[in-house]
């Protein structure tokens, strides 16, 4: 399909998607230069935050060879997104481990991916979304995008499909890392459920309900079915699927 | 591409069902409180064999399906809701139970009126997925990913 073009790159440790639709797109120098910002983009997020670099801002900030001053802004506005994603989903997100340390690991792929997709939104007449393993920024007109929610039981399955023209979706869940979600008020690894996902106006918030309704466990759909406006997949242990 | 299967399994608390179709003017639906028409959630009996419908695959509805009634959806011109019969995890049927008319009068149907909305629903062949989200991957685990899948179509 002349008319749609995907790149792919390896940043954060995970494979990048972008893909743009749009008139001669794979000719479009236009839109290969934005991708590849995007990219850049992304490469200077995993050098500020990234918790598997010992030499990230936040990893010698967390051994105390930086202060807060000293880092850049940007570490201080995901602070500030990783409190108030406390306050809002009654401290089962929660950015601080047992000692002290601060991991943003939780939020920061879904708000650098939804801060890089929009240097692809002023490209006019183009539709794009950005998939960051499983966390999708997306942006499109007509009939949006088509997103299939993977089976966390058998990843060569969907559960069903979720039509979206503007936001962003995020799946938190034990597929492919194991149970790696802690439930912060017991400080146990969260395993009442193979996977939530989250589709709404914002991907950053689509990430830090995700990823808290995935540590409520068993009650995460009551949970999630009090947040208006978003919408949510959740598939418990037993692999039954709930849709909300 | 890999074969995509779509299972929309049910829950008795009920069902949103989430469609994309295709109209004359190419527009998504997007739910909506139940205005009328049946109630959402599952049946209590099965479907009645006197109405006609497609016939099913494997002979006709058993005592374990599952009968379900998605939510009215409210599009531009009026209200479609259709009802799914689950076996084991999968749609064997779609109907149709009500669809707009040209005059966007809702109108109560007993057979497929729309039946691109209802092939996408049971067939895993025209999902057309253009994206995919599951849980946090290994480098490993994007290979075998339906998203690698999807990027490999489209890298030239």
């Amino acid at each position: 399909m002349s008319d749609r073009r995907a790149w792919v790159a390896r940043i954060m440790g995970m494979p990048i998607s972008v893909h743009v639709r749009g008139p001669e797109v794979g000719r479009n120098q236009d839109v290969a230069a934005r991708v590849e910002r995007v990219f850049a983009e992304l490469r200077r997020m995993d050098a500020l935050f990234s918790t598997y670099r010992p030499d990230s801002e936040v990893s010698r900030l967390n051994r105390h060879e930086l202060t807060l001053a000293e880092c850049d802004p940007l570490v201080r506005e995901v602070i500030d997104l990783c409190e108030r994603a406390a306050q809002a989903t009654d401290g089962y997100f929660d950015a601080w481990l047992p000692d002290g340390r601060w991991d943003p690991s939780g939020v920061v792929k879904g708000w650098a991916v939804e801060n890089a997709a929009r240097l692809l939104a002023d490209l006019p007449g183009h539709d794009y979304y950005l998939n960051a393993a499983g966390d999708i920024a997306l942006d499109a007109g007509g009939s949006g995008w088509r997103i299939g929610i993977e089976d966390p039981t058998d990843r060569g399955q969907v559960l069903g499909v979720l039509v979206a023209q503007r936001g962003g979706i995020a799946t938190s869940g034990t597929a492919a890392r194991g149970a790696h979600v802690r439930n912060p008020h017991t400080d146990t690894t969260a395993t009442g459920l193979l996977s939530v996902t989250v589709a709404g106006a914002s991907l950053t918030w689509a990430d830090v309900y995700a990823t808290a309704a995935f540590a409520r466990g068993a009650a995460a759909l009551d949970w999630l079915r009090t947040l208006t406006g978003w919408q949510a997949v959740v598939v418990d242990a037993t692999g039954e699927v709930s849709w909300c | 591409m890999r074969r995509i299967v779509i299972v929309i399994a049910s829950t008795i608390s009920g069902l949103v069902l989430l469609f994309s179709y295709h109209t004359s003017t190419n527009r998504a639906g997007t739910t909506a409180a139940a205005t009328g028409g049946a109630q959402p959630g599952v049946v209590p009996s099965a479907p009645d064999p006197s109405s006609p419908s497609s016939p099913l695959p494997n002979g006709g509805p058993s005592g374990s399906d599952r009968v379900v009634n998605g939510a009215p959806v409210s599009i531009e011109w009026g209200i479609v809701q259709v009802q799914i019969t689950v076996r084991n995890g999968k749609i064997i049927q779609a109907r149709t139970l009500q669809a707009p008319d040209e005059n966007g009068h809702s109108l109560f149907v007993n057979q497929e009126a729309l039946p691109v909305l209802d092939r996408e629903a049971v067939s895993a062949q025209s999902a057309r997925i253009d994206a995919v989200s599951g849980a946090s991957e290994t480098s490993q685990g994007y290979a075998q990913s339906l998203q690698s899948a999807i990027d490999t179509a489209h890298l030239s």
